[in-house]
């Protein structure tokens, strides 16, 4: 008898609320950015738990297009903290508030 | 208690104390090794799911290509030797937690009621589900549907991934002009 597809959801969604706390409680955008890609990846968990739970391959399939994406999202984002930083000398996200470059 | 619930259980609360060390930790160095351990035992969540090749491409793309470029990035930086502080103070991190365990009952009430009113929750489906996961999906599946559905999306994907290379590309070069 397989895992019910209950307990997969509520750790997916522990997982994800941890990200959210994450990113609500640290000012480090490194770290903020961690943040986002362990919310992904719960996102992740959830896919592939209810693609066993319906019998179809498709959110497989999904997880692999949330992959390809969160790869190029973290070489822009990590580009975009590295010329931050060489602007401000850091990445604390309060002390970048302003969008006159 | 069989061995599925034994394991779901270790690799559940390995990731879930890797993901609350990823946002304790003061240092960014820490905090990549604890999310390097989450994404493991998500792969070990994977492998649970009967999703093999889901599970190499977590270890491969996650917990190699990106946390490389996540580390790589922390050290070019040299975050260590700036002064650690941060802008919330005590109540407000308790206000965020009280926020974050509401959410948390929210996001898991709306995920399990969304379950039962479905066909995923029915009996049908748990069936399915049982008969599904003894032959469970195969890379050849996957590779199928990739190359025969869901060309399209393939194919978009690569574009993206041309528009992030050209994108840094142009991040690093605007700087380099600026200084010189």
């Amino acid at each position: 008898m397989a895992l019910g597809l209950e307990y997969y959801l509520v750790l997916s969604a522990l997982l994800f609320t941890i990200g959210v706390l994450g990113v609500l409680i640290r000012r480090n955008a490194i770290i903020m950015f961690m943040c986002i890609e362990l919310m992904l990846n719960a996102a992740n968990l959830a896919f592939v738990a209810i693609s066993r739970s319906l019998g179809q391959a498709e959110g497989q399939l999904f997880v692999f297009f949330v992959m390809a994406v969160a790869a190029a999202e973290v070489a822009i984002g990590l580009a975009i903290i590295v010329s931050v930083f060489k602007h401000k000398e850091t990445i604390n996200v309060d002390e970048v508030n302003s969008l006159k470059g | 208690m069989t061995a599925e619930h034994v394991l779901f259980f270790i690799f559940g609360a390995v990731s879930l104390i890797g993901a609350i060390s990823v946002i304790s930790f003061k240092h960014p160095i820490y905090s990549a090794l604890s999310l390097i351990v989450t994404f493991f035992a998500q792969a070990g969540l994977f492998v649970l799911l009967g999703a093999h090749f889901v599970a190499a491409v977590q270890v491969i793309v996650y917990a190699g290509a990106i946390m490389v470029l996540f580390l790589f990035v922390i050290m070019l930086l040299n975050l260590g030797t700036l002064p650690a502080k941060s802008a919330l103070t005590g109540k407000m991190k308790s206000i965020a937690v009280v926020f974050g365990v509401l959410l948390a009952a929210e996001v898991i009430f709306i995920a399990i009621s969304a379950m039962n009113d479905t066909e995923v929750g029915s009996e049908t489906t748990r069936e399915a589900a049982a008969a599904f996961a003894e032959k469970s999906v195969t890379t050849y599946n996957i590779g199928e549907l990739l190359f025969s559905k869901y060309l399209l999306p393939f194919e978009v994907t690569s574009l993206i991934l041309l528009a992030a290379l050209i994108g840094v590309i142009v991040l690093v070069k605007r700087e380099n002009q600026t200084h010189n």
